[in-house]
């Protein structure tokens, strides 16, 4: 008796119970709050529990709770949209027209009007060949890809029939789309072949224009925390003790196409060394916006003074848009200030000292400054105008 | 938690309420129940002449176990192309059929090494509900229903706790606990979460270098005396589930990457080729049996079989040794590479090379390869066996192999 008791009290403490009659707003309202570290969770639980007992009529309000939702309560809400859905399609009461009209409104949820097309494809398969070929530009990363998938379909077909110029355009069409790189590679290659020129430093948003200095001492990799000058004031006309002597600012301008700034050709293979890389990007108006990070070095990463990210995992591997970082950009000049270190392994394998950044938006596309033409501020005084100018 | 929380948690616990009974068939984490790899007692006979009972599709990738709890088998993979999409999948064991496929978003980095995936850690169960960790640090609990118990995603609240060569580590259910290892340069860590709530019990502060080892569960006097073995490069930590307190530990460092076997009390860590440890009641540290540098395990983990050791080296050389003093017996080659480690049912051991090649060898003295077949996809996952079938997926396939 004794254990059924405690069992009984446990149940009561851990599982808040939900009000019978609460309705679905008021469900996600309390999945909503659910927070870090397991913060929320017995509300949660409970909510989402009577929640996914709920019938297909719920579907489009949770969906259209995600928008605005924190990430971890998004996955809680799409946990629940997940049962009613399934047991909705055994039952043949799936809303496919509500779920169409969710999947093409771009003010929602991108992840979540992907969701209603997969789930809408179960009942109507046909809705790929309605939708998909209008989603070139689509917010979502996942329905640009399909859609791209068919234009470059499309474009190899041409090609294969020797019609070069529509083939040329429905590359370039494909192009527009793309923002993964594997299809990216897969349209420049004919393209380029139809001799268009390709850049791709404009098309993914690559940061191309630095100042650097460097090298600091990471001997040990104790620079990761130490705060150098570069760290406290922006000025392009200083000069500071470095590792080996006294370093100043210098221009460096990537030709490389995917923006890869190689710092041991920069400067010079140090080991054991810190690099920092100052430049700006000219956001026409105040934005949400992704900085997207390739480095097998440890770094840290300023926006505007304010310290956005540091990891220090040295040689563990690096690609294409391997850190996704959230920024909020002001209208006008933003400075970005980088801090590459290297450490001191000797493997073949760890030498690599470089990095690449661009800036896009969730989906992966470019965002352009105010002038693309003078992107990146081609005359390096500018550059240390602007750079200096927004330290002051 | 509240210390009065924890206290409830703690009855529950004593009581029996939240691990259920393991099922004989059974199969609910990675290398098995008691995460040693073996079913001592059984002999799968058309497992053993490896034929396929039934394959399955899968959708994306995935090098995770199967799982398998009743007559469900649970497999995790992650799909699209930045590896995002997160998916549990519930398969029907006596015949494949697919009964339900969660997918949820990951909300941590998802970058890997291509060989490996987001799919890389085993889920483990309790009986009644799947615990699912993927290598971006999204933990979700579903019943065996698929309807989701509570989900955290754990870059979120350690935002550096992440390997760009992607993560492999299984979570372990021991006492009660969900023990979570999540070890990697730049930040380490380990948790014990509440199996009910999703609720961190303990978080404590690990070796900061990549780790792929999983944990190992230590037997108790009573399962809930049970203590996790968490391996790393510093060593094999022995900690009490519950509460996160070291028990004792083994400095001598280990590997990285083949995890400690446990066998009557011995504990076989891969450190310095296997070193073999016990604790001695009253001891405040273990006893070092033996160590033995001809043991040197490739990938794969060390398993004890019947009366002897088995260790797969990175040729693909089977070594025999005794577990009483580490000395090898025999040796037999097979066909590697090999990424996942060995199963055992009665005296028939399973392989499977990354080629796909399935091996059997039954141990009568000596090893002896008795059966191969070519399943013809890429296999990196370690097998489960349940019943009367051995299950090992694919990125693609998901097959039963006997019954």
């Amino acid at each position: 008796m004794r254990r059924w008791l405690c069992l009984f009290v446990t149940a009561m403490c851990l599982f808040p119970q939900v009000a019978p009659a609460a309705t679905p707003a008021e469900l996600l309202s309390q999945i909503r709050a659910v927070g870090p570290k397991g913060t929320g969770h017995a509300e949660a639980i409970a909510a989402v529990k009577a929640l996914s007992q709920a019938d297909a009529t719920a579907l489009l309000p949770i969906l259209q709770a995600i928008d605005g939702a924190s990430p971890l309560a998004a996955n809680w809400m799409l946990g629940a949209f997940e049962t009613i859905a399934d047991r909705a399609l055994d039952e043949k009461t799936l809303p496919a027209k509500d779920l169409e009209a969710f999947a093409v409104d771009v003010k929602q949820h991108p992840g979540a009007r992907r969701i209603a097309y997969e789930w809408l494809l179960k009942v109507d398969p046909t809705a790929a060949d309605r939708l998909i070929p209008g989603m070139l530009q689509d917010p979502s990363a996942e329905f640009r890809r399909d859609a791209v998938a068919r234009k470059l379909k499309e474009a190899e077909t041409l090609l294969a029939d020797e019609k070069t110029d529509a083939a040329k355009s429905a590359f370039e069409t494909a192009l527009s789309g793309a923002v993964d790189d594997d299809q990216v590679k897969a349209i420049i290659k004919p393209l380029r072949e139809l001799g268009v020129k390709v850049n791709l430093q404009e098309h993914f948003g690559f940061l191309a224009h630095w100042e650097l200095i460097g090298p600091f001492d990471n001997t040990d990799k104790q620079g990761f925390d130490v705060t150098y000058p570069p760290e406290q004031e922006l000025k392009f006309d200083a000069s500071y003790p470095g590792k080996m002597g006294e370093v100043k600012w210098t221009e460096f301008v990537t030709e490389e196409e995917y923006g890869t700034v190689d710092l041991t050709k920069a400067l010079a293979p140090h080991k054991g060394a810190i690099t920092y890389a100052a430049t700006t990007f000219d956001s026409p108006k105040a934005q949400a916006v992704e900085l997207r990070l390739g480095t097998p070095n440890a770094w840290k990463l300023w926006v505007n003074g304010e310290l956005v990210f540091a990891r220090d995992e040295y040689h563990r591997g690096s690609q294409l848009d391997q850190y996704r970082v959230p920024v909020s950009l002001k209208a006008g000049a933003n400075s970005i200030l980088l801090k590459i270190c290297q450490n001191e392994q000797t493997e073949d394998w760890a030498q690599k000292w470089e990095y690449q950044i661009r800036v896009c938006d969730h989906a992966g596309a470019a965002i352009t400054e105010v002038d693309t033409q003078t992107s990146q501020l081609s005359v390096p005084g500018d550059l240390r105008l602007a750079l200096e100018g927004r330290n002051e | 938690m509240t210390r009065g929380y924890l206290s409830l948690a703690m009855a529950c616990i004593l009581s029996g309420s939240i691990v259920t009974p393991s099922h004989a068939a059974d199969w609910r984490q990675f290398r098995g129940n008691d995460a040693t790899g073996v079913v001592a007692d059984t002999e799968l006979v058309s497992a053993a002449d490896l034929t396929v009972a039934w394959k399955a599709p899968l959708e994306g990738r995935g090098l995770s176990s199967p799982i398998i709890v009743g007559d469900k088998v649970i497999v995790t993979s992650s799909s699209g192309y930045h590896q995002d999409r997160l998916h549990v999948a519930c398969f029907n064991a006596a015949d494949g059929e697919l009964l339900w496929d969660r997918q949820f978003w990951a909300t941590g980095r998802t970058m890997s090494h291509p060989k490996t995936c987001n799919a890389a850690p085993t889920p483990a169960s309790d009986g009644e509900r799947i615990y699912a960790l993927f290598s971006s640090d999204d933990l979700i609990c579903l019943n065996l229903q698929g309807e989701l118990q509570w989900y955290r995603g754990l870059m979120v609240d350690f935002p550096n706790a992440s390997n760009s060569l992607g993560m492999a580590q299984s979570p372990l259910i021991v006492a009660g606990t969900l023990v979570v290892q999540i070890e990697n340069d730049s930040q380490s860590l380990a948790l014990g979460i509440d199996p009910l709530t999703g609720e961190s019990r303990w978080t404590s502060d690990r070796p900061k270098r990549a780790n792929w080892t999983s944990p190992a569960v230590l037997p108790g006097p009573t399962p809930a005396e049970d203590l996790v073995l968490l391996q790393s490069s510093a060593g094999l930590a022995a900690v009490d589930p519950l509460t996160g307190k070291v028990v004792w530990n083994y400095g001598n460092g280990a590997s990285t990457i083949p995890s400690s076997t446990v066998h009557q009390g011995t504990v076989y860590i891969p450190s310095n080729g296997i070193t073999a440890v016990k604790m001695s009641p009253g001891s405040a540290n273990p006893e070092v049996l033996w160590n033995e540098g001809k043991l040197g395990p490739g990938t794969a983990s060390p398993i004890v079989v019947g009366d002897q050791l088995l260790v797969l080296n990175r040729a693909g050389v089977l070594l025999g040794a005794n577990p009483e003093d580490g000395k090898i017996a025999w040796q037999k080659r097979l066909e590697g590479p090999f990424s996942s480690s060995p199963v055992a049912a009665g005296s028939h051991i399973y392989f499977f090379n990354e080629n796909g090649l399935a091996q059997v060898v039954k141990l009568d003295g000596e090893g002896e390869i008795t059966k191969t077949s070519d399943l013809g996809e890429t296999i990196l996952c370690t097998p489960a066996i349940s019943g009367d079938g051995v299950y090992v997926r694919s990125d693609k396939t998901l097959w039963k192999i006997g019954g």
